[in-house]
Formats: structure tokens, C-alpha cells, sequence
């Protein structure tokens, strides 16, 4: 590891030049890949991962350029050094990929998700449920007497520990976005 | 001025422009408009394949030996998942080709339709890139940029898949400099502060070692030049993969010849001891590396390569140099000539002392006979009768494959097809075929095994169909013999399926294609037979019996390192007791 031990992975520091590329630890990486928008595109990228046996851990992808045809792609991945390194050139050498970012790498990022979450229950459970779903600022989407939809945004180790909490008090169904993600500064 | 046509025309007038003067290919029903329009000019040449791996195969052999595009078009459904190995191979082997294949209408996409297959899905892995056209108005920019593709960077297979309806329908044809390509240009410049950083370890290096690779001849002609040029001035030693042969010539002072698996001892050798390792155009493959821990342990590693992928992938380096090779070798002599041209002479003379000691050894060595032909012996009469001349070498996949590639000497780029990432039985053949409607007035041999030549033998039909007097040089030792070496030296002599039994009389099956067969058993004969063989004038087959049980050494096993190399009985160093250093 380096001398200054500086966790790849922190927001605080970029510490891209600064880790062993031969480390075997395996770190998360958010990666923003900016894609033509056509078809096929979002196959090709996913192909890349299974077929080079790389991790998803998350996938977004969205029309962000209508009419430049572009498209952002977000993954969050995982692997040692060497792989996220190979999988950032793998990315940027495929022809429809216009930009491959590692958000992790290149600094600070901020990284939102949004999610669903079903609560079913009366009596105690609900109103504890609603306690600490305005705690967490999740909202209320749909209502019935015996169930609730949250809607929250925030990380995913946020809705991670907001799901936590529901699912002794009637977790029913949780629907994530993925992560979405942006580097800090301009 | 706009020009509509059909998508069918438009096919043709796209190939037109893109310089395309043959295409190879088989028609079907998806296929029949564009072949409508093949039957109706006389710029393309069409060439009739026999199956629709040796159309990608004939291109592949056609690009690889003249530095340009080569073009195959299929039918949908069987035509395209028959393409689907030769598009592979280009893919491990970095060579440009465009196949065309038709498609069901695309009112008829995805309702299972008669030859119906999800070609751009089926391809995706195994194409640098593909499209599906769904639209007449933007098939002539997507041929035009598919050709782009294929050629920029590192090259590579692509596809187009074209609908039938697509075909018949009318737009307006987009000329080749209106197409939208520069979306996608691979950087070619190599960063100057790496190149001179590298350029200072070769003034104090003292056991240089240039590894070259199928880079090099991909990058062009210039870059075998500027290659020539580098070895030449600063001496340092040269050694190439599979796929660079030829880039630097095997009559050079410099060469140490073919590294990896089968490679030549002093050549592993010298890539273990170096200090310096400069690869240029090469990637680390795992024939070349054996045990990745122990793979050359005391060098500064620097890799010259234009896929970013390629560098780190396998080997970490000290100095990556992201470009292409002819560019990238511009600017290192440059530097190095401004910078005085110093290299450490002195340990570089120490360094081929080495090297010579190593030589000596005489690894390529074998115990010659008077009653069967050794395929070593073969390859070596091959050579002897064919150096001086006009020569093209493609192979199949095995034993011949590596013996060719050990005897037969290439003095230039281009000359030497063979299927070296995806190692596709069946390559050569139609490889061959390629390389002669590419040069017709060339001597074209198939080095080839006979297990490998009878998986694509149908293309002797279009070799014959179209006068291409490919020369099908057979190693024929009844045996697998690869697979045999394997379960001899490794599985316990246990010959498992590795024997052919029911080989064809490859002389009748001469005749049978209308060809000329010779069959050659005896050592003494066998100048007289490849005589005759290169004094016919049409394709040949030449059924070589050779030695049934002979293996190919100089063999490093899968997950050795370089230093433990397993060396012929015949060898110097065998008689001496030094098999392993």
C-alpha cells in the first residue's frame, strides 16, 4: 500500500497516483461513461463486464444529450487496482465510448440514488415507520390504511440503512434506481 | 448533387469507394439484392466460397497480405453464425475486415423468421464493432464508417447487418468523405516525456531486448522500416511473436527469432536475463509469458501499444506508451539521434556473448532420418526451394504451424498468415485462397496438417472455381499432433481421440477437386516432389507423409516460466546435460 495509506474510495483525497496498482485489495469505483446513444451500446458495455468476468454492482443509464446523442452510463464496480484500470481502458477504447470517468479516482463525487419501499402494517409498526421515514426525509407516495410507499434519495448506504430499519416493521418491496453520480467542483 | 438509389446499390457504391475490389462471400435469400447488384457491374470481383467461414477466413488472408480492408459477404441466420469464428480470429488477431450480412425485413425481426438470427447480438462479443441498419437513408455513412473503424486503432473485425427490406428501399447515398467518422480517433502520438524516459534507459541498458509484435506489421509498412532502422543503429537484439514475423527480417543481424511456447531457447532466454524489455506492438499473450511471476524478473518493462486495454492487462510496465508503433518509433529515433545515439556498448557486446553461448545451444536440432521425412526436414527443403522467390506463407493451427514458423525464415512484413490468437484449425486453407486473389502472380503455400486442412478442405473448390494456384503443403502424420505431443508429455501417454483414422487418398482428392495431388514418402524424393509441386501451374496438394511420432521443441509447458524450457534430445545442451537453466 502507500505510504500516505490514503483509502482509495475517500472523498476527501484524490489518491489516484498514490495506490499500489498491484494491491489485492479490492476497492468500489464509480465509473461515468459517456456512450452514443444507440442501440446496442448498453449491450456492448454489459458484454464487456460478463464476457471479461468484471462486477456490476450498480448500473444506471440514461439519454443525457438529446441532441448530441449521447447517453451517461453509471457503474459502480468493484476489483483490485489492476482491474478497475483495465476496465477503464477496456471502456475507452470501445468506438461508440466517448468518455470513461472513474468518479472514485479523479476526486470528490457525489453519488445519489433513489428508491421505492413499500411498509405494510397498522398500529405501532406504521407510526414507527413514518417516525423514521421523516428522520431519513424519505416522503410518502402512496398511501393506503395499512401500507405506506417511501420515496427517499440519498446514498446507497442510506436507503441500505433505511431498508434495514423497515424490514422489521413490514418491509414489502424496495425498487432502486441505482446510483447516479457527479464529481464535486466544476 | 444527391444520388438516390437503392440500399442494394448502395452497397456496391459504398465498396466501390472504399477502394474495395473483391469481396467474398456466399448469397442467400437475405442477400439476393445486393447480389443483384454485384451480377450488374464489373469493378467488384465476387469470390464463391464454399462455406462462410472461408469467405472471413479469404479476407482475413487478403487484408493481412495486402495492409488494406478486406470485405466477406453473407446471407442472414447460417450465413452470419458461420461467420461468427472467422470474425473471432480477426478480433484476436487485430486484422481489418467488414463483413456484410443480410437480414430478415425488419418487419419481420423478431418473430423467429426463417433464417433468422440475432446476428448483431450473436457478433457483438466477437466484432470490434457491429450495426444494425434499419433505415436505407443511413446505410451508405454506416458502411463508410464501419471501414473507418475496421482500419483506425487497432484494427479489427466489423459488421454490418443489412435487412432485406433495407436493401430494396431508396435514399440518398452519403459519399465516403460526407460520413461522420471523427468520432472515433484513437490517439497515434505517443507522449514525448515516456518516449524520452525510455530513451534513456537504452543509453545505459546492458541487456536490451527488443520484443516485437503483430503491431508492427499492423501499423504499416514504415514501422517495419523505422524498426529495421532502431535494431540496426543501436543493436540491440530481436525478438518477434507469432504474429510479427516478417517486421524485422529472419536474415538480420539482430534476429534471435521467434519467442514463447515454441520459441527459439535464445530468444526466451534473452527475454528472462534482460534488463531492458522494449515491446513494440505485442501484448503479453500467455504463449509468450508462460508464469506471469516469473516472467522476465529483472527488467524495466516499456510497452509500446495503441490499445490502452493492452498495456497493464497482463504484465505491469514501467513505461507505458500509448500509440501507434510507426508513430511512436518516429519520435524514439528522433530523440535518441538528438540525444547523441548512445547506447552502452560495451555491455551490449558482453550481451551477445551471452546470447551467442545460448545459441549454441542449436535448438532447433533434430535427429534427421534417411527412411521418413521429418517435418522439420520438410519445412527446411520448403524453405530452401522457395526463399528467393515471391513468396506468401499461411498455415493451419498445430505442430506445422509452430514448425513453420521456427524454419521458414520471412525477410518482410505481410507475408505470413496464421492464426495466431484464436489458434482456428481451418485458418489456412482459405486463408490462402485470400492471400492469392490478392496477388495473383505470388507462389501461395499452406503449410498446413492434415487434421486442420480437412476442416475448411471445401474451399479447394473455390481455389479451383477461380484459378488460385494455392500450393496445400500438408504435414500429414495421421495424428493430431499437437494434441498427441500434449498427452505424450503431459497426460500420461494416453492417446486420447488425438489419431485420424479414414483419412482421405489426398491424391484422389486431388483429382476429385480437378487439382493436382502428390503424395511424397520418402526423404529422398522430397526435393524433386516440392519441384513439382511449384512448377504446376494451378493449386496443388501435396500429401507430405512425415514422422508420426515427432513433437516441436523447443516447448516452454503452459504455466512455466521462460528458463524452464524443455529443449529436443538433439539439441547441443541435451548432450550436455544442461536441459534446464
Amino acid at each position: 500500500m502507500s505510504a500516505l495509506n490514503i483509502k482509495k474510495g475517500s472523498t476527501s483525497h484524490s489518491a489516484y497516483d498514490l495506490r499500489d496498482s498491484h494491491s489485492e485489495v479490492e476497492e468500489s469505483h464509480t465509473l461515468a461513461v459517456i456512450v452514443e446513444n444507440e442501440p446496442g451500446v448498453l449491450a456492448r458495455v454489459i458484454g464487456l463486464f460478463s464476457g471479461r468476468g468484471y462486477n456490476i454492482d450498480s448500473l444506471t443509464v440514461a439519454e443525457v444529450d438529446h441532441t448530441g446523442h449521447r447517453s451517461r452510463i453509471t457503474i459502480v464496480t468493484r476489483g483490485t487496482p489492476a482491474v478497475v484500470d483495465q476496465i477503464e481502458a477496456q471502456l475507452s477504447r470501445m468506438v461508440p465510448v466517448y468518455e470513461v470517468h472513474d468518479l472514485t479516482a479523479e476526486g470528490p463525487c457525489v453519488q445519489r440514488e433513489l428508491a421505492l419501499i413499500k411498509v405494510s402494517g397498522r398500529g405501532e409498526p406504521r407510526i414507527e415507520a413514518l417516525r423514521l421515514a421523516e428522520i431519513f426525509r424519505a416522503s410518502v407516495v402512496d398511501s393506503t390504511l395499512d401500507s405506506f410507499v417511501f420515496e427517499m434519495t440519498g446514498t446507497p448506504a442510506k436507503i441500505d440503512a433505511f431498508a434495514e430499519l423497515m424490514r422489521p416493521l413490514g418491509l414489502k418491496e424496495i425498487a432502486r434506481t441505482g446510483v447516479a453520480a457527479m464529481s464535486r467542483g466544476a | 448533387m444527391t444520388r438516390q438509389m437503392t440500399g442494394a446499390r448502395m452497397v456496391v457504391q459504398a465498396l466501390k469507394d472504399q477502394g474495395v475490389d473483391v469481396v467474398f462471400g456466399y448469397p442467400g435469400g437475405a442477400v439476393l439484392p445486393i447480389y443483384d447488384e454485384i451480377f450488374q457491374q464489373n469493378d467488384i470481383r465476387h469470390i464463391l466460397v464454399r462455406h462462410e467461414q472461408g469467405a472471413v477466413h479469404m479476407a482475413e488472408g487478403y487484408a493481412r497480405s495486402t495492409g488494406k480492408v478486406g470485405v466477406a459477404l453473407v446471407t442472414s441466420g447460417p450465413g452470419a453464425t458461420n461467420a461468427v469464428t472467422g470474425l473471432t480470429d480477426a478480433l484476436m488477431d487485430s486484422i481489418p475486415i467488414v463483413v456484410l450480412t443480410g437480414q430478415v425485413p425488419t418487419f419481420m425481426i423478431g418473430t423467429d423468421g426463417f433464417q433468422e438470427a440475432d446476428t448483431v447480438g450473436i457478433t457483438r462479443p466477437c466484432t470490434k464493432m457491429n450495426w444494425l441498419v434499419k433505415d436505407t437513408a443511413k446505410l451508405s455513412e454506416t458502411i463508410h464508417q464501419a471501414f473507418h473503424v475496421a482500419k483506425a486503432g487497432r484494427p479489427g473485425p466489423v459488421l454490418v447487418d443489412i435487412p432485406k427490406d433495407v436493401q430494396f428501399a431508396n435514399a440518398e447515398y452519403t459519399r465516403p468523405e460526407k460520413a461522420r467518422t471523427d468520432h472515433y480517433a484513437p490517439r497515434v502520438k505517443g507522449d514525448i516525456d515516456r518516449i524520452t524516459r525510455l530513451v534513456e534507459l537504452m543509453e545505459t541498458a546492458e541487456r536490451p531486448i527488443l520484443y516485437t509484435g503483430g503491431g508492427v506489421i499492423n501499423s504499416g509498412r514504415g514501422a517495419s522500416q523505422l524498426l529495421r532502422e532502431l535494431a540496426d543503429a543501436t543493436d540491440f537484439p530481436v525478438t518477434s511473436t507469432l504474429m510479427g514475423l516478417g517486421a524485422y527480417p529472419a536474415s538480420g543481424k539482430n534476429w534471435l527469432g521467434m519467442l514463447g511456447m515454441h520459441g527459439l531457447y535464445e530468444a526466451n532466454l534473452a527475454m528472462h536475463g534482460c534488463d531492458l524489455m522494449i515491446n513494440i506492438g505485442a501484448r503479453f499473450d500467455d504463449r509468450i509469458t508462460g508464469r506471469v511471476k516469473d516472467f522476465s524478473p529483472r527488467s524495466k518493462k516499456a510497452h509500446i501499444d495503441i490499445d490502452p486495454s493492452s498495456i497493464n492487462k497482463v504484465i505491469h510496465v514501467d513505461i507505458p506508451i500509448l500509440g501507434d508503433v510507426g508513430h511512436v518509433l518516429e519520435d524514439l529515433l528522433k530523440i535518441w539521434k538528438a540525444r547523441g545515439r548512445k547506447v552502452n556498448r560495451e555491455a551490449l557486446s558482453k550481451w551477445w556473448a551471452q546470447i551467442g553461448e545460448w545459441k549454441k545451444v542449436n535448438c532447433l536440432a533434430y535427429a534427421p532420418s534417411d527412411k521418413t521425412i521429418k517435418p522439420q526436414y520438410a519445412l527446411q527443403r520448403l524453405e530452401a526451394l522457395t526463399r528467393g522467390r515471391n513468396r506468401y506463407i499461411t498455415t493451419e493451427v498445430g505442430q506445422h504451424q509452430m514448425w513453420a514458423a521456427q524454419y521458414l525464415g520471412f525477410d518482410e512484413p505481410n507475408r505470413w498468415m496464421t492464426s495466431g490468437g484464436l489458434g482456428t484449425m481451418g485458418y489456412g486453407l482459405p486463408a490462402s485462397i485470400g492471400v492469392q486473389v490478392a496477388h495473383p502472380d505470388a507462389l501461395v503455400i499452406n503449410v498446413a496438417g492434415e487434421a486442420s486442412w480437412l476442416m475448411n478442405m471445401q474451399e479447394m473448390g473455390t481455389a479451383m472455381q477461380f484459378r488460385a494456384p494455392v500450393k496445400q503443403f500438408i504435414l500429414n502424420n495421421e495424428r493430431l499432433g499437437m494434441v498427441r505431443q500434449w498427452q505424450e508429455l503431459l497426460h500420461g501417454e494416453r492417446y486420447s481421440s488425438s489419431w485420424s483414422e479414414s483419412l482421405p487418398d489426398f491424391v484422389k482428392l486431388a483429382e476429385a477437386f480437378g487439382c493436382k495431388g502428390i503424395q511424397c514418402t520418402d526423404p529422398k524424393d522430397l526435393d524433386e516432389a516440392i519441384q513439382e509441386m511449384l512448377a504446376y501451374d494451378g493449386p496443388v496438394i501435396f500429401d507430405c507423409r512425415v514422422e508420426k511420432h515427432e513433437n516441436c521443441f523447443p516447448m516452454i509447458p503452459s504455466g512455466k516460466p521462460h528458463n524452464e524450457m524443455l529443449l529436443s534430445a538433439d539439441a547441443e545442451a541435451f548432450k550436455s546435460g544442461a536441459v534446464l537453466v
